[in-house]
């Protein structure tokens, strides 16, 4: 194993945690201004997190290297985050602070995240709205002109700052404009429709990566001081997700290989409100913001089978079954908690639509209430979306929603610093494993994104860096980069000449079907069991019968997709056996012998307040399950209720 | 919801590479449900190329939710296709008919180089934003959000031509292969914001420059609101094109050539 599991968190932190990021602020080293400009850092990745760690390290003085597989930076999936970020500005003056979006997130979590992480980002949450703010970000405003707000799943204060349903698109494009400034500085040099294929480590550090020119098919070797992922999460490793079609976890997960410890890769988040899928085609699930549910509401028919129009059934045999179990949040219980209980009724045969697989969520009262005109400027471009995708309007009838894979809390493992078990190799975002524990709260994601970029990494990458002062990175021409090079190369002739019979999709595809079904929404021991005795079957198929058209030296999309999902594989197989370790129910992990009379979910902290990272022995080898144990001394672990 | 299937004729252009001539060919879409979009007929008829030993159509898309801007076709001679305000990858089949035969074609512009089939480069885009598309703010440096209020009407009009999703539907469907909507709406996005006057003038020529030297000049033909998915207003072009000669006069006097 590289290095150790130490969280390395602030001296004192147990007993200030208010402090905390002040105090190790202070106490790391810093690297002179004029000294920066010799450091060289290679960020991979353009979402949220990479373009804004790039731009402030660009900013700073660092020499910046951006990778993207995209052909813009600006295509990152950032993009399409609708619903919005949370921040603890109590502009709403209704009783929000940090100590509260620190709360919140952390019971959130359900108790498997660090406190000193949690506490870090809630306190720099208000940094990001001034900067996103001043970079031209157009947030919702009141007709005073200030900053808006709406409340979010799971959060009984307004801290939601909004731009219409394109919050994610605003944000992103704030960094990238920010990282476009640092690329005609100079500062920042920008290699898109390159993706990364691999991590060199030599003695026992990070050194750099070896990338393939997406358009020529140029296989090439960048070093720096530290590389710096941030490409995002693994939903895809389901087919069918909310993610875009070219998300993957290739980057981390050959960082994995290199020695990376891979942490709780079974917390994955259902999205609760997403469009439910038509027919087998399906490429990819559509989500809906959370923000409906702020004025929608949840239903679905008292009775089994029933066919009958939603407005044919009257109001007495609707059951609103969220705000009949949970009173107090009503529809706006977390993402884990809406979701399987939307399973549960359309598993117990009262699901809607032709193929019975989605509840309503239904607009007539907020209609009613507030008119249509005023619904149409809160969710005008969502009921336009609904209504291109499901030929079907949304403003007479309800809409048809269904849970989908949205996010994934799981990550590589990372410290306080946010730097991996492996020295000089550092993840953000939703690549890491570290804010949102077992489950993520909504408007978060952005959130950490950008935390992580503008206001984290760019302090705690100089404590690294200060100590290789003087040393040059080391040669990109190395033995070292020359041996990876091979093994990409060599990777990529056999996939050319395997000359199989099925597409990489049709893999793709069947992977998917085995994880929704086994490591979807509910796990249990049986189905974890059959997913590890079926997932390497599949998987070795894949490596002898899949068929790659075309030539390495040039665009080959097939190409691309092969790589990716030979990492899906593997990962998938981890995120079954991590399942399957975690004897317990918690946030997005639910597992079926863990439930409690009512059906919610049993945590077991006494056995697993633990993150659980797994180290790579090899391609035919288990992983070994490393633990770090999970202290609490603010918010106190209960059972999460929201009753 | 009633499941309904379709045969469709596709003509596509097919390019091995940059220097290559390209052609047309046509495939068979058979059995194509009226709920699959647009790119999942794609797909279905990729997958049956592959199958029959043909290298797939190689075309780009990624968030398949109309917010990225990476799909790009050029369908039936429309950007994007025929429906009004709609991405490639929003554009459903139950806009079709059974039996219909549909030309598709990568994004045309000098400005554009196509890669291989239907995936063309559009880095032009990003240096138009590089020479100015931005409020320079250090990390760090930025005041609270609540300290200049910005007028609700300023913020949603700032919004509006924010919306840009950077595809380059305006430059594939203009005459003049002109990338004026796009530089319009970044430039208005900004230059509409109290945070955006400080680089008002200098934003606002650097990023019509940078425009006029990659792509073609706008002549007024509006065909880029048309196309454009997110419906950007024409008018943003009028006021660009304002700010632009303002721009002329206001940053020789900011250089201190006054008269």
């Amino acid at each position: 194993m590289i290095g150790s599991l130490d969280s390395r968190l602030p001296a004192g932190s147990a007993d200030n945690i208010q402090d905390a990021w002040t105090n190790h602020k202070f106490s790391m080293k810093l690297v002179n201004p004029a000294n920066k400009r010799k450091f060289e850092v290679i960020v991979v990745g353009s979402g949220l997190a990479g373009a804004s760690a790039a731009a402030t390290m660009g900013e700073l003085g660092y020499k910046v290297k951006l990778f993207t597989f995209h052909d813009s930076p600006r295509r990152a999936h950032s993009i399409a985050a609708q619903g919005g970020i949370n921040a603890a500005k109590n502009y709403q003056n209704d009783g929000d602070s940090v100590h509260r979006l620190f709360y919140d997130t952390v019971k959130g979590g359900d108790f498997r995240s660090r406190e000193a992480n949690v506490h870090r980002l809630a306190e720099v949450s208000v940094n990001i709205i001034d900067q996103a703010t001043a970079q031209g970000v157009p947030f919702a405003r009141d007709y005073g002109g200030l900053l808006d707000n709406r409340s979010f799943g799971g959060a009984q204060v307004s801290r939601t700052f909004y731009a219409r349903g394109q919050t994610g698109q605003q944000l992103l494009l704030g960094a990238y404009s920010a990282l476009m400034r640092q690329v005609g500085e100079g500062t920042v040099e920008m290699h898109t429709r390159t993706e990364m294929l691999d991590l060199v480590v030599h003695d026992g550090a990070a050194r750099g990566i070896v990338v393939r020119d997406l358009i020529t098919g140029d296989v090439t070797s960048h070093s720096g001081h530290a590389v710096v992922l941030a490409t995002g999460g693994y939903g895809n490793v389901y087919y069918l997700s909310t993610n875009a079609m070219m998300s993957n976890v290739t980057a981390a997960w050959r960082a994995h290989r290199r020695g990376a410890m891979f942490a709780n890769p079974c917390y994955t988040q259902i999205h609760p409100t997403c469009i439910p899928s038509s027919d087998e085609f399906q490429s990819k699930l559509t989500l809906m913001s959370e923000s409906l549910r702020n004025d929608g509401r949840i239903w679905v028919p008292e009775g089994m089978d029933d066919s009958r129009a939603a407005a044919d059934i009257p109001e007495g045999e609707r059951d609103y079954y969220l705000e009949r179990k949970y009173p107090a949040f009503g529809n706006l219980v977390p993402r884990d908690v809406a979701s399987r209980n939307a399973k549960t009724v359309v598993d117990q045969g009262r699901g809607v639509g032709t193929l019975k697989n989605g509840v309503f969520l239904d607009f007539a009262d907020a209609i009613a209430r507030d008119g249509k005109d005023l619904v149409a400027s809160k969710y005008g471009n969502l009921f336009d979306m609904y209504e291109r995708i499901t030929g079907e309007d949304p403003y007479s009838q309800p809409m048809r929603i269904y849970p989908a894979i949205h996010y994934t809390m799981g990550g590589l493992w990372v410290d306080y610093e946010l730097q991996s078990n492996v020295p000089g190799l550092f993840v953000l975002g939703e690549a890491n494993f570290s804010d949102h524990g077992a489950n993520r709260l909504g408007a978060s994601a952005l959130m950490q994104g950008l935390a992580d970029g503008y206001f984290v990494l760019p302090y705690t990458i100089g404590n690294y860096l200060a100590d290789q002062l003087g040393d040059r990175p080391m040669d990109a021409g190395d033995a070292a980069f020359r041996q990876v090079e091979a093994e990409v190369n060599e990777q990529t002739n056999k996939w050319l000449s395997t000359n199989g019979t099925k597409s990489v999709d049709y893999y793709h595809r069947e992977l998917g079907k085995i994880m929704w079904d086994y490591i979807g929404m509910e796990r249990s021991e049986n189905g974890l069991e059959k997913a590890i005795s079926e997932i390497p079957a599949l998987k070795a198929e894949f490596h002898k019968n899949v068929r790659i058209l075309g030539t390495g030296d040039g665009l080959n999309q097939s190409l691309e997709k092969a790589n990716r999902v030979a990492d899906f594989f593997e990962l998938g197989e981890l995120m079954a056996r991590d399942a399957l370790a975690r004897e317990e129910s918690c946030g997005g992990h639910f597992r079926a012998e863990h439930q409690d009379a009512e059906g919610e979910a049993d945590r077991d902290d006494e056995n697993f307040q633990h993150v659980a990272a797994w180290e790579w022995t090899g391609t035919d080898s288990v992983q070994n399950r490393h633990t770090e144990d999970l202290e609490f001394n603010y918010v106190i672990p209960s059972k999460r209720s929201y009753k | 919801m009633s499941e309904e299937t379709l045969n469709i004729t596709l003509k596509v252009w097919r390019q091995d590479g940059p220097e290559d001539r390209g052609r047309f060919e046509t495939y068979q879409a058979e059995n194509i449900s009226t709920h699959a979009s647009f790119l999942e007929m794609l797909d279905v008829v990729n997958e049956n190329l592959n199958e029959d030993g043909k290298e797939p159509i190689a075309f780009e898309s990624d968030c398949r939710e109309g917010i990225c801007g990476t799909c790009n076709l050029m369908i039936d001679g429309k950007a994007h296709g025929p429906e009004k305000g709609t991405a490639t990858c929003q554009l459903h089949m139950r806009k079709y008919s059974d039996g219909d035969t549909i030309v598709i074609e990568p994004f045309r512009a000098a400005s554009f180089p196509i890669i291989k089939d239907l995936a063309v480069n559009r880095a032009a885009l990003d240096a138009i934003v590089m020479s100015g598309g931005f409020i320079s703010v250090n990390t760090g440096a930025a005041p609270d959000a609540n300290l200049t209020p910005v007028p609700k009407e300023a913020a949603d009009q700032a919004f509006d031509a924010a919306a840009c999703i950077g595809c380059g539907a305006c430059v594939a469907a203009c005459p003049n292969s002109a990338a004026q909507l796009f530089t319009s709406a970044k430039v208005q996005h900004m230059n509409l914001l109290p945070q955006g006057q400080a680089e008002r003038w200098q934003r606002t020529e650097a990023m019509i420059e940078t425009m006029e030297m990659f792509f073609g000049s706008c002549t007024n033909h509006g065909e880029c609101h048309d196309a454009c998915p997110k419906e950007i207003p024409l008018d943003l072009i009028a006021w660009t094109n304002r700010d632009y000669i303002k721009s002329k006069n206001k940053n020789r006097k900011l250089a201190g050539q006054r008269g």
